[in-house]
């Protein structure tokens, strides 16, 4: 699975990372980093975070 | 069940449930019904990025599923009555639309200020329309701005205009400070000083008694009979549930429409409401239905609607999300978690201080019930320790704690 976030539109709310911790998670600046490419066993929380994430920045590519 | 949903409503709620009904197994068809032309699209940005122009149309619209590739779309639709005893909807081109399965998702609509005076230059924040048309008023060279409400949407609203250069802005509330009802006199106090260090004024414990100009609002006339100057009027005043359609059906209307702990209104097990439309007890709190505007309730009622529609509530826990929401204002984020609002009357700063960046937690006879963060990554990041707290905690209603 591949995963990409639209850092433009990222705000850094964090959403995603309550959703899929295996995948998304805040520096220590409170930045967005993530996993690219996570297992396809993640798929059913990444799609969780993409949800919920307020700013819609992620995007699952099969 | 097998057949047709119809879902009612087709922003994020509509979206959303539509989505969770193929995620639950349906596969009968689906038909969303929606009286904007526009297909769903988010609208926090409303507020903020399109007013300030740095979002267009296109980058709200929510990204299509595969899974909702074959759902019927009927969009710049309205529902014009229900008929809930034969399963049918009636729609304002005369069709009348049968059911096996019904997802009301109709949402909100603004409430607006029933006072004497001219219409234009008066205007919500609730559609992409909305947001253009306020934005061309905005942009106009030295344009005195009032905010009638000091709620959320327009504390947002009052930020963005600061920040696109507006000559003037003034927000008007007849309560004593901003946003204290959902947050308390605390961090009120300290939101309204930062939004005076960055160019609001407010005029506060002051109502509307009306509007004057000609043609077009030239300014609004305050309770007590003085007049502020204003180019454009934005009304932030609450909203009105979208629930008229419903009428006569023998639904609790008098909030929303009012549901059991699946979302599951007037016993009838193929009728759910979702999103801010739906008055639902939480199994985490006090069983009190309520209306709860959040981002978050669309996402998750229609998780959990959709799985009682499609396969009954057997073993199916009451519904319980853990409330989150935030606004962004000026510079500054306001992030919460849990229920502050059940927890007003016991305010404690947890983290950081209050002059920088800062938690807040809200309890009940001593007991954690929602924790609000204000300002920069430290305090997000004491926010989700306290929300790993709260989910952990046993509901309200076991512990006694409200009863």
């Amino acid at each position: 699975m591949k995963v990409v976030v639209d850092m433009n539109k990222c705000q850094d709310h964090g959403q995603c990372v309550f959703s899929a911790p295996d995948v998304f998670r805040m520096d220590d600046d409170g930045r967005l980093a993530y996993v690219p490419d996570p297992g396809d066993a993640l798929r059913d929380e990444v799609e969780e975070a993409a949800d919920v994430c307020p700013l819609q920045a992620i995007r699952i590519e099969d | 069940m097998s057949g047709r949903i119809v879902v009612a409503g087709a922003s994020l709620g509509g979206l959303r449930a539509a989505e969770q009904l193929r995620a639950a197994g349906w596969s009968g068809s689906v038909t969303v019904i929606g009286d904007e032309p526009h297909p769903p699209y988010n609208r926090p940005p409303l507020s903020k990025e399109v007013l300030a122009g740095k979002a267009a149309f296109a980058s709200l619209a929510f990204a299509p599923k595969a899974s909702v590739t074959d759902v019927e779309w009927r969009l710049g639709t309205r529902i014009v009555s229900a008929r809930l005893a034969d399963r049918t909807v009636e729609l304002d081109d005369g069709a009348a639309l049968p059911y096996d399965g019904l997802v009301v998702a109709t949402g909100m609509r603004p409430r607006r200020l029933d006072c004497p005076g001219p219409v234009a230059g008066r205007h919500t924040v609730r559609t992409i329309d909305d947001a253009q048309t306020l934005r061309v008023g905005l942009t106009r060279p030295g344009v005195r701005v009032v905010v009638v409400g000091a709620g959320f949407i327009g504390c947002e609203v009052a930020a963005t205009a600061v920040g696109l250069g507006a000559a003037e802005v003034t927000v008007v509330d007849p309560l004593p400070l901003p946003m204290a009802g959902p947050l308390g006199e605390l961090l009120a106090r300290e939101l309204r000083a930062r939004h005076e260090q960055r160019g609001v004024r407010f005029v506060l414990g002051a109502g509307v008694a009306g509007f004057e100009g000609g043609d077009r609002v030239t300014g609004v006339v305050l309770s007590d009979g003085s007049a502020l100057p204003a180019d454009v009027v934005v009304e932030s005043v609450g909203s009105v549930a979208n629930t008229e359609w419903l009428d006569g059906n023998g639904l609790d209307l008098s909030d929303g429409v009012l549901t059991d702990g699946h979302l599951r209104a007037g016993g009838r097990p193929e009728v759910v409401a979702v999103g801010d439309v739906a008055r639902f007890p939480n199994a985490r709190y006090d069983g009190v239905p309520r209306r709860v505007e959040h981002w978050s309730v669309p996402t998750d009622s229609a998780k959990h609607a959709a799985k009682v529609l499609v396969g009954g509530a057997a073993g199916v826990p009451s519904f319980a999300p853990l409330p989150t929401f935030w606004s962004d204002q000026h510079d500054f984020r306001l992030q919460s978690f849990g229920a502050p609002g059940l927890g007003l009357g016991d305010v404690r700063v947890l983290d950081g201080d209050l002059a920088g960046d800062v938690l807040v937690g809200y309890h009940r006879d001593g007991l954690l019930v929602g924790v609000v963060a204000l300002g920069g990554p430290s305090a997000a990041r004491a926010a989700a320790r306290y929300r790993a707290e709260l989910l952990k905690q046993p509901a309200l209603t076991a512990q006694g704690a409200l009863s």
